[in-house]
């Protein structure tokens, strides 16, 4: 079997704010024989700029899919906005011929054409699909059995249903449980599991998102979850970042670690805390490591 | 949750009425189907801030925008709080996205009003000068090294600057107002 191979895109939040993500991400790829190829040059996705310009954002976004098929590889983000957005410009740009032409008069000024031949994943489908639920198991070599963990799927890698054709379902996604299991830990079921984080509104409104997240962090605690499991830089700084600030506003006690799934999967792999950047989370994981040395 | 207020009905005037208004919307990507509407109320009932807001309701945005009440809809301040979860799409039994007729009418107002939110003036600001949204500073940049990490991928400023200017935005840009945060009550 060839080698999967993808063009590495990384988004601007990530290198911002959280390389534990790009790191642990990086480390369980490459043990699982993902190559990544960086990007050869680079702008943001496009997302921030849709809620000003529409035009603007499918141009940005279309930028990277020409950059992506002159490299002839599929993208890979780890962000669900980068996916939500650059896989929606994507599809729209090769159904819709209208816009196609419209967005290609915009790139033709920078000498650049979308052509729609490639295609644009999330980890979270590089792992199920290209990898292989097979080929994690076996990669799993410390199994976190008795581990109680919940997870966040996030909205924009299901929806909107329309545009994401990677077969999970937007109401129910089990994606990311499935892949949770593979490492042993048990993932659990709680309430409204597929609310919104909130955070593409935290610079205009705080209230809002931070009633939102108090309210999943309240219902993650209920069901007892050892950890919170993310795969979108947004949704894990609005439940770590932001999680001593919303305890304070509510006079509520979480103390909830939530870890991007590759630090999760790095741990049953073997990596230690320290080469996934655990020490970099708000929320100290020292408890949550505990009960892991425990099981080991 | 907030308590229940009384109601206070507001009179909607004939001439506050642009009867065109939906016709011109319906031309944007993404809100092609707003003639569809049925006022069934789905989006409202299903949509993760109504819960918490009282001034944001998707359903009276789509009836809005078919009564062609065009000024006050470009006025609202709710138009800011869609948090983009896109559930209001999926579940809508017309197939309405009414998400995007949320962003339609953000673009809007950029374009016609100019004016935005202070956040997404920064962030284009921001774009146009680096090609990320954030400045990364130097010193993480270094610490990449460190962690192991390959430089990050270095924009292309020309192209993002043309990009700008192509769609007009550059110009948009220079003379936009901002205000800073909306209420969600």
């Amino acid at each position: 079997m060839t080698k999967p191979k993808f063009l590495l895109f990384l988004g601007c939040v990530i290198p911002y704010r959280l390389p534990s993500y790009e790191v642990s991400a990086r480390k369980v790829l490459g043990k699982l024989g993902v190559e990544l190829v960086e990007m050869p040059d680079f702008n943001c996705c496009g997302f921030p700029m849709d809620p000003i310009d529409h035009e603007l954002a499918l141009t940005l976004a279309a930028r990277n899919l020409s950059l992506a098929e002159q490299e002839g590889l599929n993208i890979l983000t780890l962000c669900n906005g980068c996916f939500g957005t650059l896989n929606k410009a994507n599809k729209t740009l090769r159904e819709d011929k209208e816009l196609r032409e419209k967005i290609n008069g915009n790139l033709k000024e920078i000498g650049m054409e979308f052509k729609g031949t490639i295609e644009v994943k999330h980890l979270v489908h590089v792992l199920a699909e290209d990898v292989g639920f097979e080929k994690i198991k076996d990669s799993v070599k410390k199994p976190l059995t008795g581990i109680r963990v919940a997870q966040h799927t996030g909205c924009h890698l299901v929806r909107p249903a329309k545009y994401v054709t990677h077969g999970d379902d937007p109401e129910n996604p089990t994606m990311l449980k499935d892949l949770i299991k593979l490492t042993g830990a048990e993932c659990l079921d709680y309430m409204d599991e597929t609310e919104c984080c909130g955070n593409p509104i935290i610079g205009v409104n705080e209230e809002v998102p931070f009633q939102l997240a108090k309210e999943k962090l309240e219902h993650v605690k209920a069901v007892k979850a050892q950890a919170l499991i993310t795969v979108c830089p947004f949704c894990h700084m609005m439940y770590d970042l932001n999680q001593p600030r919303i305890e304070r506003t509510f006079e509520e006690k979480f103390g909830i670690p939530v870890l991007h799934y590759p630090q999760l999967l790095g741990l049953a792999m073997g990596f230690t805390p320290e080469e996934l950047l655990l020490n970099e989370l708000r929320v100290k994981p020292t408890e949550f490591l505990n009960q892991i040395s425990k099981v080991l | 949750m907030s308590e229940v207020k009384e109601y206070v009905p507001s009179v909607i005037k004939a001439d506050e009425m642009d009867p065109k208004f939906k016709y011109e919307i319906s031309k944007m990507p993404g809100a092609e189907k707003i003639m569809l509407c049925f006022q069934c109320g789905t989006c409202t009932a299903d949509c993760p801030i109504s819960r918490f807001s009282d001034l944001y309701q998707p359903r009276r945005i789509a009836h809005m925008i078919q009564l062609g009440l065009k000024d006050k809809l470009l006025s609202n301040d709710a138009l800011w709080l869609c948090s983009t979860c896109f559930t209001c799409i999926d579940h809508c039994p017309q197939g309405v996205e009414i998400a995007s007729l949320v962003r339609v009418l953000r673009n809007l107002v950029a374009k016609e009003k100019k004016v935005i939110p202070l956040v997404y003036k920064e962030l284009a600001t921001t774009l146009m000068k680096t090609g990320y949204v954030y400045v990364i500073p130097e010193s993480r940049r270094k610490k990449r090294a460190a962690q192991g990490l390959p430089p990050l991928p270095k924009p292309n400023l020309e192209h993002v600057a043309k990009i700008f200017d192509v769609t007009g935005f550059s110009k948009v840009l220079e003379d936009i107002k901002t205000f800073d945060k909306v209420k969600s009550e």
